[in-house]
């Protein structure tokens, strides 16, 4: 029955292998999380739904199988199978409903908030360190001293300490972690570190060390001078 | 059943037509009112001292957040639907077509019905926020006391226009005095705009706060007026209310569609519907540019509040946004394909390999849009990944990805209904090859271009993006639409009609579709409400008047997202209650004309739910 349910179903199969095992092979990738397989596949399955009812063939080719099935209206010999997966699909649905609702002593599922908003006082300032040679010399000088430990010697969050830490520390030369925001945001975050995260970035686990209890302002702001620099980025400016 | 709707309709028209009925009624409201009345006098003390006021049960911020978003929902639709009714009508005088302007009336008629409960939710609004917010009201009645006094004036000559334009249809549908009807829907548009404008600078002014300390009242409300998020509010927001308004006109002639009792009915609703799928689409292909630039606007008047939006806790709205939008795009192109193999007999073979190619880029693009940066992940899973930044696909969740793929989506959306244009079409001039030859390289080169400019924003400063990059995408984009539109139209103009295009059979999900359509807008407007509100975290005016209630915090996403779902359910049923009350006339006219249930013929039975044998037979 239902030949032309065959290629739908083998299309989804074929995206989730893709998803769960030759996606995470990739070189420098790592396997997926189910939140993101289960929204690709739902993309895969409204697509197939979308295509197989353009027509009133194409529908009748989908659908009927799947009518006839459920009714049991000449399936011959599947109607055995017909009445496990009436049993079977609610026994699963009610076991994925208690799965997520069910107290359980896994951590929940992280909902990180990256980039929470900085305090008022920290928006807007702009580097008052003169972008020169010398500066950001001294600035590399200073993160090779107390950042490039975990931040990494190459800036891209593969220091020596990395891999104590969870979440690792931010990458700089990806384009989508520093080049995103502006200096007066890694001000605030290297003087604040973890700690001085607000609310809005809870559940929060950052080991960054709250900076301004050793490091003046003026070094602070040559170490950003020195990342951009060293992570071939830009800061996030408005001119 | 058919008895209790017999008696609701008389009820309705009793109170509709007797001055006493209304009043009674009027006299029971208030009457279930006064436990409110005792309540505002319990927070009690002088009026002056009082800075809230608080609703039991419900709490005053969710009573406010629910009626504010109705009454927006309704303005949006009454500002949004004289725009295409009145262009619908220049459309039928110009064209002499008369089904032109009996839509345009149509679509007035739904706008009429509308405007008073529009009013009357402003009303309640007004009262809710004096009562409940009387410090915050207070200070924004200081500031705008001239433009409260503009917006009184302009409402006023908006109703009378309105009804001119309205019951004054008829009388003035030949000559000279169609000329003057047409003045009193431009007229009416222009005092739409600007009945939009005016509050639209109270709510910016509450985001983007400019307060001079000193000058005269006008200078001080036209300062605090001219704030930096109002211009990018207003285009937004105009451009927004065009495509609630086209959608839910879609979803009215859906419905009606739906139930249609005969083939004339069947034809008309499915052209409604096709009309307003056309001026959701029209609407929707720009809006993604003007919200781009509102945000663009809000992150660089403040990056305390940008970064609260797209960064911090509420960028997790914005995947939601990701979804609705892509089920809108999904929806409309659907219909549109739906219309080319159903409309046009013949030619569902033809282009069922093109409708393949753009469901797959959709489906794609979508799949990157709804990529967020940070994942959801178990700790596990987040072990593995190295974080909740997959090293991969992490790439898909900023900027240059999302405005790559939305960019890609329009110009996908916009061949879809190109590709409805010319079908059932032979082209018979002689330059056709070369016309076709152009177009296709047009797209295929602007379609490299924008995943070029995309892939190389990640490798130049943000600012170079954002000014130039993301700019030249949109820029593309709006070149292909003004190149191959005016191509495609000289096209048809000699091309012969090799198949007619036939309305009416529709299969019932089109209906459906329409529906859909129409709640995707409405959810979308009530989610990106609740993100611009809450923008302002703690502060009633951002940077200058805090929130000391026992609501300053911001709810949670959950929270949110269902008082969201409920204000497009209230929303959805005062919806439905209008238009039931707006075509009550035509369905007892239509009683009467003899065309009741029971003389139909079997095929004419309404198509809802499939429930016609030949509309399901065909689909």
């Amino acid at each position: 029955m239902g030949g032309s349910l065959l290629k739908p179903a083998i299309l989804i199969g074929i995206v989730y292998v893709i998803l769960k095992f030759v996606v995470p092979n990739i070189p420098g990738s790592a396997p997926l999380p189910s939140s993101l397989i289960f929204l690709y596949l739902m993309l895969t399955t409204t697509g197939i739904v979308i295509f197989a009812t353009l027509s009133g063939e194409s529908k009748d080719a989908f659908w009927n199988p799947i009518q006839r099935f459920m009714t049991g209206e000449n399936i011959g010999g599947l109607q055995a199978l017909r009445y496990a997966v009436l049993i079977v699909f609610p026994l699963l649905v009610g076991w994925q409903t208690y799965g997520s609702t069910a107290t359980s002593d896994a951590p929940p599922a992280e909902n990180r908030t990256i980039h929470p908003a900085p305090p008022g006082e920290y928006t807007g300032l702009s580097n008052p360190v003169a972008k020169t040679p010398e500066n950001i010399m001294q600035g590399k000088g200073f993160y090779a001293a107390f950042c490039s430990p975990c931040h990494g010697g190459k800036f891209d969050g593969k220091g020596p300490a990395a891999r104590g830490f969870n979440p690792p520390p931010a990458n700089f030369s990806d384009p989508t972690t520093i080049a995103m925001l502006q200096e007066s945001y890694l001000f605030w975050r290297i003087k604040k570190g973890g700690v001085g995260l607000p609310i809005e970035g809870m559940p929060w686990k950052s080991a960054m060390p709250r900076w301004e209890v050793e490091l003046p302002d003026e070094w602070i702001w040559k170490i950003i001078l020195g990342e951009y620099d060293g992570a071939h980025q830009s800061p996030r400016t408005w001119e | 059943m058919m008895h209790q709707r017999g008696f609701i309709q008389r009820l309705v028209r009793c109170v509709a037509e007797s001055p006493a009925a209304f009043a009674a009624i009027g006299a029971f409201m208030g009457l279930l009112s006064l436990p409110d009345l005792s309540m505002a006098a319990d927070s009690g003390g002088g009026a002056g001292a009082v800075a809230y006021r608080d609703v039991p049960v419900i709490g005053s911020r969710n009573l406010v957040w629910v009626i504010a978003q109705l009454h927006l929902l309704l303005a949006g639709f009454v500002l949004g639907v004289p725009i295409f009714a009145w262009l619908c009508e220049v459309v039928g005088w110009k064209s002499g077509e008369k089904r032109y302007d009996k839509l345009a009336k149509e679509f007035t008629k739904l706008l009429s019905s509308a405007y008073s409960t529009t009013a009357l939710f402003g009303g309640i609004l007004l009262f809710l926020l004096i009562g409940a917010y009387p410090k915050l009201m207070a200070y924004l009645s200081d500031i705008f006391f001239p433009s409260f006094m503009v917006y009184c004036a302009l409402f006023l000559l908006e109703t009378a226009t309105l009804y001119m334009y309205w019951y004054g249809w008829d009388a003035m549908s030949e000559g000279r005095s169609k000329v003057f009807h047409l003045f009193l829907g431009f007229m009416l548009n222009v005092f739409a705009f600007f009945i939009m404008i005016i509050p639209n600078s109270w709510a910016t002014f509450q985001a983007s706060p400019v307060v001079i300390a000193e000058g005269s009242d006008m200078a001080r409300a036209w300062a605090a007026t001219w704030n930096p998020t109002w211009w990018p509010v207003n285009i937004h927001r105009l451009i927004a209310n065009v495509v609630l308004g086209g959608y839910i006109c879609g979803a009215y002639a859906g419905i009606r569609y739906l139930s249609a009792r005969g083939p004339e009915e069947r034809e008309h609703y499915d052209w409604m519907g096709y009309v307003g799928n056309f001026i959701g689409v029209f609407g929707l292909l720009p809006l993604p540019f003007a919200g781009y630039w509102l945000m663009r606007e809000i992150y660089q008047y403040n990056q305390q509040m940008g970064i609260t939006l797209m960064g911090g806790f509420l960028s997790w709205l914005f995947i939601l946004q990701a979804m609705l939008i892509g089920v809108l795009f999904l929806g409309s192109n659907y219909y549109f394909w739906l219309g080319i193999t159903h409309r046009i007999p013949g030619s569902e073979l033809k282009y069922r390999r093109p409708m393949l190619a753009m469901l797959i880029i959709l489906l794609l693009c979508l799949g990157v849009w709804m990529t967020p940066h940070s994942l959801v992940a178990s700790l596990e899973e987040a072990r593995k990944m190295g974080g909740t930044h997959h090293p991969l696909l992490g790439v898909f969740g900023v900027m240059s990805a999302k405005m790559t793929v939305s960019n890609l989506m329009i110009l996908v959306t916009f061949m879809s209904f190109i590709m409805y244009w010319r079908a059932g079409k032979e082209d018979t001039a002689t330059w056709a090859k070369l016309a076709k030859a152009v177009m296709g390289g047009v797209l295929v080169i602007a379609g490299l271009v924008v995943v070029v400019l995309g892939v190389w924003g990640y490798f130049v400063p943000a600012i170079v993006r954002i000014n130039y990059f993301s700019t030249s995408q949109v820029l593309i984009v709006i070149f292909v639409m003004l190149t191959i539109t005016p191509l495609t139209a000289l096209l048809l103009k000699s091309a012969k009609t090799t198949t007619e295009m036939v309305w009416g059979k529709m299969p019932p999900r089109a209906g459906y579709s329409l529906v859909l359509n129409a709640i995707m807008v409405i959810l979308l407007m009530t989610l990106m409400g609740y993100a611009r509100s809450s923008s302002r975290v703690h502060w009633h005016v951002y940077g200058v008047m805090r929130d000391s209630s026992q609501y300053a915090f911001s709810p949670a996403l959950g929270y949110a997202a269902a008082l969201m779902a409920a204000n497009t359910f209230f929303f959805c049923m005062i919806v439905a209650f209008i238009f039931w009350v707006a075509t009550m006339g035509d369905k007892a006219k239509g009683g009467k004309d003899g065309h009741g249930k029971d003389e139909m013929g079997h095929g004419a039975l309404p198509a809802m739910a499939g429930g016609s044998p030949t509309l399901d037979k065909q689909s």
